[in-house]
């Protein structure tokens, strides 16, 4: 591995201050399971590296606060995963993170670092993008709320700013009873990067929220109020145009080695009817 | 003070005993037992972090120690195949490898042996499909899954004799 140095700030402050002064010279480190892995292969070979984990507002932690719920910048898989909170709120997020790597992985990759990676195949990604979720960043100018949906621009591409760093991840708590649903398509079973993944949530009042992975430059989500899809009395055409628009943006990579973008697109239509499937089953069983 | 150096003194705690070490920031934790403390049971492998042969348990979680960094390690508890059984004298476990035939070449061994020891401590009565997926992080190229399923099920229901 390349040399660097190893900063270990102590707080926020300290962190934010280390990231203006290096600029991209800097990188951040918190599970250290997509970073460490660039710097020995020298596709990142920065000066400084900034580990986020003795930083006490960035402690491990997952707590609710009146209306959302926070996930701090180093909570790992495995504790959202086991989360009693993320299961009662948020369960496809739960399924979501279970699925990450293997427990070796899980045990070290935080969501935030899954979200900063910005990969296209980020299995947490759906089911944040489903719950709504809101990106905290900390920054030279303060703290900045940026929703999801805008934080991802392709692999490896997110829209933080210069020096600014995600202190937290924060979902609304729903206010509609809601049933969800995380699947994923991958090569085997166990551990890998998945060829489709995707969360569908269906709520009370009808309104189905879907969103996907590993087909295109970065997660899609879209919206569907008209009640169709929620609806399992609608005819199946009218379902299947909304889920063709639904997935009309997928743009799968034709030089991936994990599948082809035939099999892709097949497989995401198929999926989505799935998770579609089961979050209605879900909501009606109030899981 | 925010500290910035090439070098890192560390303290960590391996296998119960302490150790006081100078390390460099880019050395993997994974570098640092084998090469410093001459703990070569932890095995390098895909330095991926995919085939588990460099599991080792820090702070009671198992973990891939070619994707942490040594001076991330500071102040953990950490313990290494050498460390699963009474000095010199096999573990359950690594008794029950041997019995069932749950070693080939022996690289992936190490690495089996503590994901299934800490998949153990959480969930002493393990399901097939539990054992699986416990074990999804550590591959074995001479394809012994079926034997070390069957060790890792015999030291589970062992327990209930």
């Amino acid at each position: 591995m390349h040399t660097f140095a190893y900063a270990r700030p102590a707080t926020l402050a300290e962190a934010v201050a280390l990231l203006e002064g290096h600029g991209p010279d800097a990188r951040i480190l918190a599970g250290g399971t997509d970073l460490i892995i660039r710097l020995r292969d020298g596709s990142l070979s920065p000066a400084v590296v900034v580990d986020l984990k003795r930083i006490a507002e960035l402690a491990p932690a997952i707590r609710e606060d009146g209306d959302r719920v926070v996930i701090s910048a180093t909570t790992v898989m495995t504790d959202i995963a086991a989360s009693s909170v993320v299961a009662r709120h948020f369960p496809a997020l739960a399924e979501a993170a279970a699925v990450v790597g293997s427990v070796q992985i899980r045990n070290r990759a935080t969501l935030a670092g899954n979200v900063c990676n910005a990969s296209p195949a980020a299995d947490t990604a759906p089911a944040l993008l489903v719950y709504d979720a809101t990106v905290v960043a900390e920054g030279p100018g303060g703290t900045r709320r940026i929703p999801l949906g805008e934080f991802f621009v392709r692999s490896g591409v997110t829209t933080l700013a210069r020096a600014e760093l995600v202190a937290a991840i924060e979902l609304p708590i729903p206010a509609r009873r809601m049933g969800a649903a995380h699947v994923r398509r991958t090569r085997r079973r166990g551990h890998d990067l998945a060829s489709v993944t995707l969360c569908c949530g269906v709520d009370e009042a009808g309104t189905t929220r879907l969103a996907y992975g590993s087909v295109g430059p970065r997660p899609i989500m879209q919206v569907d109020e008209s009640g169709v899809l929620a609806d399992p009395a609608a005819p199946a055409e009218a379902k299947t145009a909304i889920l063709e628009a639904i997935f009309a943006e997928a743009s799968p990579s034709p030089r991936s080695m994990r599948a082809s973008p035939a099999y892709r697109l097949a497989m995401l239509r198929v999926l989505g009817r799935r998770a579609l499937a089961t979050a209605i089953e879900r909501l009606e069983k109030g899981e | 003070m925010t500290e910035m150096i090439a070098t890192v003194p560390i303290e960590i705690t391996v296998n119960g005993r302490r150790r006081a070490l100078e390390v460099a920031a880019h050395h993997s934790l994974l570098d640092v037992l084998r090469d410093e403390l001459e703990l070569t049971g932890t095995k390098e492998c895909c330095l991926v972090g995919e085939c588990g042969a460099c599991t080792v348990l820090l702070d009671g979680r198992i973990v891939d120690s070619c994707l942490v960094l040594a001076v991330e390690a500071d102040g953990a508890e950490i313990t290494t195949v050498e460390g699963l059984g009474p000095e010199g004298r096999l573990s359950a476990l690594q008794q029950a490898f041997l019995d069932k035939g749950a070693v080939q070449c022996g690289f992936c061994t190490p690495g089996q042996l503590v994901a299934a020891q800490a998949l153990l401590a959480e969930n002493a009565h393990p399901a097939v499909p539990e054992i699986q997926e416990g074990l999804a992080g550590n591959l074995c190229r001479c394809a012994c899954y079926e034997q070390i399923t069957e060790a890792v099920l015999a030291v589970a229901e062992g327990d209930d004799r």
